[in-house]
């Protein structure tokens, strides 16, 4: 038995859609196989993962809080990963961003103004860019693999901030615990809504996903970015400059990555700490892959991710499974997204050995 | 045995895991498939190694439970890449997220228990040699097995007709499957050496270097193996010389710290991952010499016309 591929005339529309979803149904079923192996209900198990989280009110906040920053990664990956710009280390541009727009409120604490705020979520984009500028120079200018480069950064960030919090930055009065001064009130980014504690980083990430569907969709530069992803070659003859291309993306889902690392210290933090992200930068990458590289699908795709992190936790507490359980599903999940991808370009068809041989034999 | 020796002896250690990962990986992106899951694979294999030392009390059960562990994981980025032809880059992301997120979980049972370390062999007489004994003969056996692994891989490559063919595929797909290879067996086999490989480095993680199951032990050495491979312009020898240079650099940050130098923890840790990224630039910026090393279908994926 062996399996062929067989390419599509067209791209199916049906399965460009569908793909995502047959996606999230494996990694269910698959999922109800890994409880049951664990010695669990996996219909318990599975309603305590996937629907116990929303079935209340503050725990829809904590899941948009923790949706806002996996959607403005995400978003931002996206555009570098149609580009074909491989950044992976949107986790080390995240706690850069949140480091440069922590600089007002643990170093400058004693100023008091309402220019605190916004002055943080500029110097977050910033130092995000900045981080992701490095990978964009040196794949524009010294031919150098940003996927390598981008991921080891997000070593030296992450030891970065453990020095910080731990020498200069650490709270004099905090009993030596390694973290900073709590932020002032002028620096905390606030609740969006009465009902809980969903913070104002949701909507920044719901308008950069809208902005950035736009620019896809209706602008030049939009174009650009799918032209050069697809062909550089042909980018060239369009005279679009793929140098210029790899500083635009980085830049741009850096500070992105930056925002969405200010933003989660700010709003849910407020205070810097050794680690201040579960991950989010890796996550985002499952969350670009899983809206299928659309914004408006990546808005969705990190509810979805989202809930895999409260539902870790959930299943934790009610049937006592590790919260590991939440990388895993991760993981599962990314790994049927890739391969229901396939669907869109090929027709699959499981062909047995014998009859393989006589196709060939008839070829010859 | 001097200060010297002991240094040596740890550079050993420490290099160790990164040569054969690399090694394994040289022959995946020789036959043009560029996995990026060797960190999910080592940390695969230093998971399974541990539990089944624990499980069976020998570390050469062990051993072979990296190794396959680390095969079998990668047959999963093989039938992805291979056989549905999804994305490699994206592909091996996923790998290593899987890997990192199934080793914890079935690690947590094993967390803080005291590990079995794998002892090392003497070679009779040479390790009676003085200096050199010590340091290189009485090594334990994935020790021995990264050099034979490197040799080997130099034989098969340069000196066998299988390795010509692998070759090819990696260089070009479509003349080699004119020409009656099976391109997609060939990196079928190879992905799975590759992974094999950083099964055994994940091997040496918890049974030799730091004997216990700690999460996340890999700490992107995964990921520095693949920028040794590209250090090396994807010839094994090179893997050797490149994975002793970064273990002396990872060694050097722990001796800094013990020598009591003024220069905070956390900056000598991030030293083998800054070393990498320069790495990096000098042997990337000359564009027309990483032309000329790299597989020429690197990372392109291959369907059979029929």
């Amino acid at each position: 038995m062996r399996i062929e591929l067989e390419k599509r005339p067209n791209v199916s529309a049906l399965f460009s859609i569908l793909s995502p979803f047959i996606a999230f149904a494996l990694t269910i079923v698959f999922g109800g196989i890994m409880f049951a192996l664990l010695g669990k209900n996996p219909a318990a198990a599975l309603y305590s993962f996937f629907v116990e989280p929303l079935s209340e009110v503050w725990s829809l906040h904590e899941l948009a809080i923790k949706a806002a920053p996996l959607i403005l990664i995400g978003v931002g990956l996206s555009v570098c990963f149609r580009s074909n710009n491989w950044n992976i280390g949107a986790e080390g541009q995240f706690i850069m961003g949140a480091i440069a727009g922590s600089i007002l409120p643990v170093v400058f604490y004693d100023w008091q103004s309402p220019l605190v705020l916004p002055l943080m979520l500029v110097l977050g984009m910033i130092g995000g860019a900045i981080f992701a500028a490095i990978p964009a120079f040196l794949k524009a200018h010294m031919n150098t693999n940003e996927i390598l480069t981008s991921l080891m950064l997000v070593y030296v960030a992450q030891l970065f901030l453990d020095w910080l919090v731990r020498g200069p930055w650490r709270n004099p009065q905090g009993m030596n615990f390694p973290e900073t001064r709590t932020f002032g009130a002028d620096a905390i980014l606030p609740e969006m809504l009465v009902s809980g504690r969903t913070h104002w980083g949701f909507a920044f990430a719901i308008i950069a996903a809208l902005l950035v569907w736009f620019m896809m969709r209706y602008t030049l530069r939009g174009f650009e970015i799918t032209v050069l992803g697809q062909s550089e070659r042909a980018g060239r003859f369009a005279g679009f400059s793929s140098r210029r291309m790899i500083w635009f993306s980085m830049l741009f889902s850096g500070a992105l990555a930056g925002l969405a690392g200010i933003s989660e210290v700010s709003g849910a933090i407020q205070q810097l700490r050794p680690v201040i992200s579960p991950g989010y930068g890796f996550t985002a990458i499952i969350v670009a892959f899983l809206g299928r590289l659309n914004p408006l699908g990546i808005i969705a795709a990190g509810l979805v991710l989202a809930l895999t992190y409260l539902g870790g936790e959930a299943a934790q507490l009610s049937i006592g499974v590790s919260d590991k359980v939440t990388r895993v599903f991760q993981g599962l999940l990314l790994f049927f997204v890739l391969s229901c991808d396939t669907l869109i370009h090929y027709r699959i068809r499981v062909v047995r050995e014998r009859f393989a041989a006589l196709k060939t034999d008839e070829a010859h | 045995m001097g200060i010297v020796e002991a240094i040596l002896l740890s550079v050993i250690t420490a290099a160790t895991p990164l040569v054969l990962a690399a090694a394994g990986e040289l022959v995946a992106e020789r036959s043009g498939v560029l996995n990026l899951g060797v960190e999910g694979m080592m940390i695969m294999g230093a998971v399974c190694a541990f539990a089944a030392t624990q499980l069976s009390g020998s570390p050469y059960i062990g051993v072979l439970a990296g190794i396959a562990a680390g095969a079998l994981f990668s047959l999963l980025f093989g039938f992805l890449t291979l056989t549905l032809v999804a994305n490699q880059v994206a592909t091996g992301l996923a790998l290593t997220l899987l890997g990192l997120g199934v080793s914890g979980m079935l690690g947590e049972s094993f967390l803080g228990m005291q590990g079995i370390k794998l002892q090392p062999i003497a070679v009779p007489l040479l390790s009676q040699v003085p200096f050199i004994g010590p340091l290189l003969f009485r090594q334990d056996a994935i020790f021995y097995l990264s050099i034979a692994i490197v040799a080997g891989i130099h034989w098969f490559l340069f000196r066998t007709r299988s390795g010509l063919k692998l070759r090819a595929v990696g260089d070009s797909h479509g003349s080699a499957h004119a020409l009656g290879v099976d391109v997609i067996r060939t990196r079928y086999l190879a992905v799975l050496f590759g992974g094999a490989c950083a099964g055994l480095a994940g091997a040496q993680l918890s049974l030799v270097y730091t004997p216990q199951w700690v999460e996340n032990m890999s700490a992107g050495r995964g990921w520095i193996a693949l920028a040794l491979v590209v250090f090396a312009s994807w010839r094994p020898w090179r893997v050797v010389a490149g994975g002793y240079l970064f273990g002396a650099v990872s060694i050097s940050q722990l001796h800094a710290q013990a020598f009591g130098i003024g220069i905070p923890s956390q900056f000598l840790s991030s030293l083998p991952y800054m070393a990498t990224i320069v790495v990096l630039i000098l042997i990337s910026h000359n564009r027309r010499m990483t032309l000329i090393n790299t597989p020429a279908s690197l990372g392109k994926p291959f369907v059979p016309d029929r």
